[in-house]
């Protein structure tokens, strides 16, 4: 175990490294900057700016400044954003999308599991094919549509629901209920189809015969094995949900790192764009490791390599 | 020699071992006509009702967005004076006073958006559009994905080692980012290459379309490339592979005609369900403002355009919407019948 972490953590750090500098050399290599969109400005000023930043230094140096820093834990100050170093800005806008991400997921989890069980349980009866035509509508409907029409009809038509912030707990229903939309279908999906995968194997037969209660027989034997392909899903989804969903900030208008995010892309923000990179695959990588651990606990038989 | 009543020996005659007449031989065989892969899997697939209702709402799909616009009496880009924002089914003053002269126009079925343009025709081409996207993109991402794992898997070692870690590295960067730097940095060398002699169909296919299939190209085949590998590990220990292999067979050969046939069945789900990711993505492109050029309309573009004007034209969305739903939906459940049909081992 102790030392398949090492190993792991020696491959995260290469694969980080791989993304940082994949990013690094590709944001450079495409025309345009970060002082390019400012109108007014003049090119003394220009050029003093990216004086000031290091970016009028060759390539090849920049880079060798950069890695040193993040090594250090430095990830610089943000090209657009005067005065706020990255990590401040990551630091306050990622609480906010961890918030309704980690939420949803939760929510996501707990219906797709319960839900795609009973669909197996009920195998062709007619809360099978209702769960069934609901999951596959799921994931067929694009974010953005659910956003806009919850939008309509709860923010806009009904007026039951605020539309925009994050203020009191009626904020969050549906930004929440909109990024849980199409995982829940889709852990429906997976968990009903590995169930009924499970439902099928020689143990669950000898649980039975050795007049296990049905209770014992769900909990102990079927939704361990079955839940394996769900962890593989959600630990990923976790990663890239807490990081904030640009489309559900945008909507909602709602403060978070995902906005952020594009934000920064669209302006070139160098800075900002390496750090939430860095950020986000260094989540990725963390969860994938951690996924890897919660299978072990949930299925003992299973060699870490 | 008179016969002892209890021996168990035959009487023999010399006819009796002629060989066998050609009508002898065909009575004795038991075997029926042997189904093929296809014939089997299209037979299975033609008894599931969902599936096949899938299918003709794609072909209904295809028939609209390729075929009708041709021959529709308003074009997507054409801007009716005066008839901006019409309802479904409502007319501009103009078109009414040519209906009161006893000429006949064509209803705007969906009504107009706000550039006094034809939604009808605007989700049709839109359709068409996304359609393209999801079935070129997918085809490129087969490609590449399919070469990439099979060779990846088949050679091992090494080999497999670094091409999994590239795929790994290009699985973590957030794709949003790719695929916003790759727009931007493709757009200058397309537009270069626009203006030769030639190439001058870039323009009209539009250099963001284009850059999205070359993104697409270069990103999504991460998915089909661990698929097919997962896929040739097990399948290059068979003993067909071992004796292929020992019959001098070259490689390519074996990874062409050996490997990925047999692999053939999780191919067509893979990529039965990469369209509707494909077209899933084009949307959410088009949402950001990154998808296809103006005037060209795409499903995802129709939608985002609507949102600002939802509270007064709600429908403008809600068309769109229920356009790319459904499209996804039915590749969705062609794929689910497909795997049930030529994967049986992968059913539930």
């Amino acid at each position: 175990m102790a030392k398949y972490i090492v190993k792991r953590i020696a491959l995260a750090i290469v694969t980080i490294w791989a993304v940082a500098t994949l990013t690094f050399f590709l944001m450079n290599m495409v025309p345009g900057g970060p002082f390019l969109s400012e109108k007014a400005i003049s090119p003394q000023a220009t050029a003093a700016l990216e004086a000031k930043y290091g970016l009028d230094k060759p390539l090849g140096e920049q880079y060798v400044t950069y890695i040193t820093g993040a090594l250090h834990g430095d990830f610089g100050d943000s090209l657009k954003q005067r005065g706020r170093t990255v990590a401040d800005i990551i630091k306050m806008k990622f609480p906010v999308s961890a918030k309704i991400g980690g939420i949803s997921v939760l929510i996501s989890l707990i219906l797709g599991v319960f839900l795609g069980s009973i669909a197996a349980l009920k195998r062709g009866k007619f809360l099978d094919n209702f769960i069934s035509v609901v999951s596959t509508l799921g994931i067929a409907v694009p974010s953005f549509v659910v956003c806009t029409l919850l939008m309509y009809f709860l923010g806009v038509k009904f007026r039951v629901l605020p539309t925009m912030g994050l203020l009191t707990w009626k904020h969050y229903i549906m930004p929440v209920a909109a990024l849980s939309f199409y995982p829940t279908a889709y852990i429906m999906r997976l968990m009903r189809s590995s169930m009924l995968d499970v439902l099928g194997q020689d143990y669950m037969r000898t649980a039975k015969a050795k007049g296990l209660s049905g209770k014992a027989q769900l909990f102990k034997h079927a939704l361990r094995n079955a839940i394996l392909p769900v962890v593989t899903y959600v630990g990923p989804l976790l990663a890239y949900t807490v990081t904030g969903s640009f489309i559900v900030e945008k909507i909602f208008t709602i403060p978070g790192l995902g906005g952020e995010f594009i934000g920064a892309i669209q302006g070139r923000d160098y800075t900002l764009i390496m750090g939430t990179t860095i950020f986000l695959a260094t989540l990725v990588i963390i969860m994938n490791v951690v996924v890897d651990i919660v299978y072990k606990i949930i299925d003992p038989r299973i060699k870490l390599k | 020699m008179k016969k002892n009543p209890l021996s168990f020996q035959v009487d023999l005659n010399p006819e009796d071992f002629l060989p066998a007449t050609e009508e002898e031989k065909q009575s004795q065989v038991v075997m029926r006509e042997s189904v093929s892969f296809w014939k089997d899997g299209f037979r299975r697939l033609k008894k599931n009702k969902v599936a096949m209702v899938s299918i003709v709402v794609i072909i209904l799909v295809m028939i609209f967005s390729f075929i009708v616009p041709s021959f529709y009496p308003y074009s997507y880009d054409q801007q009716i004076k005066g008839a901006n924002n019409l309802a479904p089914f409502t007319y501009s003053a103009s078109e009414q006073a040519q209906i009161d002269a006893g000429e006949s126009v064509f209803p705007h079925i969906f009504g107009t958006d706000k550039m006094g343009r034809d939604y009808a025709i605007r989700v049709m081409m839109g359709s068409r559009i996304s359609l393209l996207v999801g079935l070129i993109a997918t085809a490129i991402i087969l490609v590449i994905g399919s070469i990439y794992g099979s060779i990846a898997a088949f050679f091992g070692g090494w080999v497999d080692l670094i091409m999994m870690r590239i795929v790994d590295i290009i699985y973590t960067v957030p794709d949003v980012l790719l695929i916003v730097l790759l727009s931007f940095a493709l757009k200058a060398p397309l537009e270069g290459l626009a203006k030769r002699p030639g190439f001058g169909w870039v323009n009209t296919v539009g250099t963001n379309l284009i850059s999205i299939f070359i993104v697409f190209a270069l990103l999504y085949w991460v998915g089909m490339a661990r698929m097919v590998r997962s896929q040739i590990l097990m399948l290059k220990e068979s003993e067909y592979v071992t004796a292929a292999r020992a019959l001098g067979v070259s490689n390519g050969k074996i990874i062409k005609k050996h490997l990925l046939t047999n692999c053939i069945g999780t191919l067509i789900v893979t990529t039965t369900l990469q369209i509707p990711s494909s077209i899933f993505t084009e949307s959410f492109l088009s949402f950001l403002g990154m998808g296809v050029a103006v005037p060209l309309p795409s499903l995802g573009s129709l939608a985002s355009d609507a949102i600002n004007g939802i509270g007064t034209y709600p429908y403008l969305l809600f068309i769109p919407a229920v356009a790319i739903s459904l499209i996804i939906l039915s590749f969705n459940l062609l794929g689910d019948g497909l795997r049930d049909a030529f994967d049986p081992k992968l059913k539930n």
